[in-house]
């Protein structure tokens, strides 16, 4: 397995190997999908549109629909409006979504499609029926990776949709950031157990983990509605979780509507679930419920009754910025020991806030921005770590390396199912991390301690 | 159940309605000019005189697509699984993400510090400074920097969309470089947009192969019958099991390309004495190439089903024309079938009269009938996403194939026979006395022509064009890809992925026929699909809400 990778770690400065990233119009299309009644349409040639439905289908074994501009060489050298327009009419006449959320490619952005130009006579020729709504956002994909297509599609939706009334409601905004659907509803369950009224957006439950019925939806119920959208303007707060993801759309809506932003951590792990519960807390002016408090109790009781297990345990992280900032904290909380911490995402920033939150327990932490998975394993050779966390892609390190203990987190998750199914996010979520880092540690130890040693209780 | 299943059961011999009429009903919602593009894309099928379908032409904007792009047809089917030659795309970083692992072409290393590349990604991860400046510089220290890293014996070099509107010429990048390193550095131009689809790049990927791979090395290979393999990838261990056959008959396979291959087995390919094909679509140009250059014969095999895998074999032997070989060939058969029957005799007791359709790349479509029919069970429609008309109509019609403008541009080498190494082998008047007793060389009857009388062919099936057909003629199971399989399950009908296998396999030969013989019994018989509705959903009221649904449900 990875033969080829040795301990030896050349300076790379142009050739990526096993990347930890995409390209930004998978994030773009992830957004849209979270939107109720909205059709994502990719503005390029039909390879990215097939290569995202097929990674997001992989991804959540549901359903993901998504049309494409299907470029031609005659389109790329003299421009895609034809195309658009033609998918555009098609689009509403066949498949009758209630919008169309339009993505670039990096093929339309090297042309310059003027794609708010191209919509807008679309329109006035008619292609796009009077009642139905067609948004854009340019997600080149030489630029950042599939995070940033997340958040240029979130705040482009705002822009778009996003109204002031000029009458504030009793209403807070959630942008859960690039999280699982199932993540999404223990987010809402918390705000709702709070007692809080809340617009989230966007929304992929319902959508990326509906039902079997034996009847099949394109549009499925869940996703953020026009009206929320719009009704998003008239909120007295946003809570925007994971600065990459979400910050942006809470910055555009704060200069648009002055709704004010309060930017946390994605809610992973104790203190960011913390700071997430005592947002909402400061915000609806309301105490937080007795229940919360125990789900809270019952993880720091399992992280107290673990903590042998977790003590100083070295750990290998890989994913999307703020999924491994929040990710980090709870590792450094537990009292393990993050010593690599790898993103594909350019951005100091990210590098700032792991060495910030190992500061304390482990200044030494190797913390890379714009690095890659190649790296990653050639440092583990170099400096054996005791656990690995990170997307599919990390199993072929973690077998390389003598079956290292690996977690699955992240985005993708090709191979296995519980993602979709349960939240990593909140007490809840945070609990089901220990239990799956635990559960690691012992499989290990049953499969490799000699007979003498295997112990009946742990 | 819709009204149309009134009329009982209609000529494809399921319930529903006629065939013509389910075209009708496909068509209708189609705004003036998508309706006239995707009616000549659709057809009624008579085996006898194929009809002319408008395959290989370009995709309608917007209609959800089941195609990808030629980067993905070059990089991702053809040139991708060769394993030692390490593999760089020039673009930015989703081309190389999404084409990492992520088809089955199923590999391992078989000599002493060989790497396989395939477990690596590796791409110049294009950022804007690259599309305003350019990318040659980045492309030439990536080059530099994989070869220090890996020490690979050859570099592939794939550019994408980006690559050709700014105007990199990776072809003389990968000049200076081979110059430089001493190594074989070639690269494609697969640039997503060219041409309509995956097919495209097959082309393009032929080319390449065939000008910078095959015949360089002449080193001869010491076995009685040599052949070659095209257009088999190994997915799910394919290309493993027709080894074994073959070996069983005592015939060596010097290269299949390109599943399961290593750089040197392409090299030295063109010491075969037959090549043998079997996608079409995707290598017919490499065989009619190495036939010119070296005059090397072929025909077209298929090892997916038990007659096609029998027939396949029989002809390899007659083509061989010795008595041992034939009569090995018969001995290996009988063997095999052994194993086989038994588990057909007892599938076929539920999968007999039920129905399939297939829409799947540019030659499973085709291939998999042959497994439903030792099912008994019956094809009702089928089609591909870019195959073009003669794997639909069979060869015969290629004089008659207009090039059209989105295919124009699409390189055709021009081929001349190699004067020197022409006539290593004594194949050429063998296939002249095999042909006069009524042999076929280079043929491929097509699709249409095994396909029963009526059935729905559709090229580039359209999403919408799969849920009426599912809504009309409800299919036992539906073969087809990762983008379908969940929307036709979230139907209530099973799906095969006919790509990836569903991580199974392999399907081809003889066992690979027991795999999926059980595959699909499993799926046809299982009970999940009755357990789709609650008991409390069971009473009559229960049963009106249903129809509620599906009335809503309908798009």
């Amino acid at each position: 397995m990875l033969e080829g990778t040795t301990s030896e770690i050349r300076e790379r400065k142009a050739l990526r190997v096993n990347p930890a990233k995409t390209c930004q119009p998978i994030g773009a299309m992830y957004a849209a999908l979270g939107i109720n009644g909205c059709m994502p349409h990719s503005h390029g040639s039909q390879g990215c549109c097939a290569y995202h439905r097929s990674q997001l289908t992989r991804h959540y074994k549901e359903p993901v629909v998504a049309t494409t501009s299907s470029f031609t060489e005659g389109a790329s050298v003299f421009g895609g409006m034809a195309n658009l327009t033609t998918a555009l009419d098609n689009i509403f006449t066949i498949y009758d979504p209630k919008m169309v959320a339009v993505h670039t490619t990096c093929l339309s952005e090297v042309i310059g499609d003027d794609i708010p130009m191209i919509i807008a006579k679309a329109k006035k020729d008619g292609k796009i029926p009077e009642d139905k709504i067609v948004i854009h956002t340019n997600t080149p994909s030489f630029v950042g990776s599939h995070v940033t297509g997340f958040s240029n599609q979130c705040a482009s939706t705002i822009k778009y949709l996003s109204k002031s009334s000029g009458e504030t409601k009793n209403v807070v905004n959630l942008f859960p950031g690039w999280v699982e659907p199932a993540d999404m509803r223990e987010i809402k369950r918390l705000a709702g157990a709070m007692g809080l009224d809340y617009i989230l957006f966007p929304d992929t439950s319902d959508v990326l983990d509906s039902p079997q019925t034996g009847y099949y939806k394109m549009y499925p119920d869940g996703g953020t509605t026009l009206e929320q959208l719009e009704a998003m303007g008239d909120s007295f707060q946003t809570i925007a979780m994971g600065p990459l993801c979400s910050q942006a759309a809470a910055e555009q809506l704060e200069k648009q509507c002055n709704v004010p932003a309060k930017v946390i951590d994605l809610p992973i792990g104790l203190k960011a679930t913390d700071a997430f519960i005592d947002a909402l807390r400061v915000a609806g002016d309301v105490s937080v419920p007795e229940e919360i408090d125990k789900e809270r109790g019952r993880l720091v009781d399992m992280i107290s009754d673990m903590s042998q297990y977790f003590h100083q345990k070295k750990v290998a992280l890989f994913g999307d910025p703020d999924h491994l900032i929040s990710m980090t904290q709870f590792l450094v909380d537990v009292g393990m020991t993050p010593a690599i911490v790898v993103t594909g995402t350019p951005g100091k920033k990210f590098e700032r806030r792991i060495h910030e939150i190992c500061a304390d327990t482990n200044p030494d932490v190797v913390a890379l921005a714009f690095s890659d998975i190649h790296y990653l394993h050639q440092w583990i050779k170099q400096n054996p770590v005791d656990l690995l966390m990170g997307n599919t892609y990390g199993k072929f390190v973690a077998r390389a390396e003598k079956n290292l203990p690996f977690i699955r987190f992240g985005f993708p998750i090709l191979d296995r199912v519980g993602h979709r199914a349960f939240p990593t996010v909140g007490y809840a979520g945070a609990l089901r991390l220990l239990e799956k880092i635990t559960d690691a540690f012992f499989d290990l130890r049953d499969r490799n301690d000699s007979d003498e040693n295997v112990e009946l209780v742990l | 159940m819709s009204e149309e299943t009134a009329n009982g059961k209609g000529p494809l011999g399921v319930e529903g309605p006629s065939p013509a009429e389910a075209m009708e009903q496909m068509l209708e919602v189609y705004p003036k000019k998508t309706k006239r593009k995707r009616g000549k894309q659709m057809l009624l099928n008579d085996p006898q005189t194929p009809k002319e379908i408008g395959a290989n032409s370009r995709t309608v904007p917007g209609i959800i697509t089941q195609r990808g792009c030629s980067y993905a047809g070059c990089k991702g089917v053809v040139i991708g699984p060769i394993y030692d030659i390490l593999h760089i795309t020039h673009g930015p970083i989703g081309c190389g993400w999404y084409s990492w692992l992520s088809r089955r072409n199923m590999t391992k290393i078989r000599a002493e510090g060989e790497t396989n590349y395939l477990q690596y990604s590796m791409s110049t991860d294009m950022q804007e400074e690259q599309i305003v400046f350019g990318g040659e510089k980045k492309l030439k220290e990536a080059i530099r920097e994989a070869y220090e890293e890996f020490k690979p014996k050859a570099i592939s070099v794939y550019a994408t969309c980006p690559v050709g509107l700014i105007g990199d010429d990776i072809h003389s990048v990968c000049r200076d470089m081979k110059k430089e390193l001493g190594i074989n550095i070639f690269g494609f131009s697969c640039e997503g947009y060219k041409g309509v689809s995956q097919s495209a790049g097959h082309h393009i990927a032929n080319n390449g192969v065939f000008k910078n791979m095959i015949g360089l090395d002449d080193t001869p290979v010491e076995a009685k019958y040599k052949i070659n393999i095209l257009g088999e990838y190994n997915i799910g261990g394919d290309a493993w099991e027709i080894d074994r056959i073959l070996r069983l008959c005592g015939i060596h396979i010097i290269g299949t390309l390109s599943g399961g291959v290593s750089y040197d087995e392409i090299c030295n390919c063109h010491m075969a004495d037959l090549n043998v094909v079997m996608c079409h679509r995707s290598i017919n140009y490499m065989a009619e190439m190495m036939e010119t250059k070296f005059g090397i014969p072929w025909f077209k095999v298929n090892f997916i089903g038990l007659e096609g895998t029998k027939k396949s074999l029989r002809k390899i032997a007659q083509y061989f024309g010795e008595k041992e070989l034939i009569d090995r060939v018969e001995e290996v058969i009988a063997a095999e079938m052994a194993e086989v029957r038994p588990v057909v005799q007892d599938v076929r007791k539920r999968t007999e009269g039920k129905t399939a359709a297939l829409f799947v790349g540019g030659s499973r479509a085709h291939h998999y009938q042959d497994l439903f029919q030792d099912m008994g069970m019956k094809v009702i429609s089928a089609g591909y996403e870019f195959a073009h008309r003669d794997d639909y109509e069979g060869r015969d019609v290629l004089p008659h194939i207009k090039v059209d403008a989105d295919t124009r541009n699409i390189e055709e080498l021009e081929v001349e026979q190699d004067t020197e190494r022409f006539n290593l082998r004594n194949t050429v008047e063998r296939k002249k006395s095999l042909e006069d007793s009524g042999f076929d060389f280079s043929d491929y009857e097509g699709m249409m022509r095994q396909m029963a009388k009526d059935t729905l062919v559709i090229d580039d099936i359209s999403h919408h064009e799969m849920e009426k057909l599912i809504e009309l003629y409800h299919p036992d199971i539906i073969g087809s890809g990762i983008k379908d399989k969940y929307v036709i399950e979230k139907m209530g009908v099973p799906c095969k992925q006919l790509h990836s296998y569903d991580y199974g396999g392999p399907y081809a030969g003889f066992k690979g026929a027991i795999n999926f013989f059980k595959e699909v019994d499993r799926m046809t018989s299982t009970k999940v699909w009755k357990l789709v509705r609650a008991p409390w959903h069971e009473d009559a009221s229960g049963e009106a809400s249903a129809d509620a649904e599906l009335a809503n449900a309908s798009v």
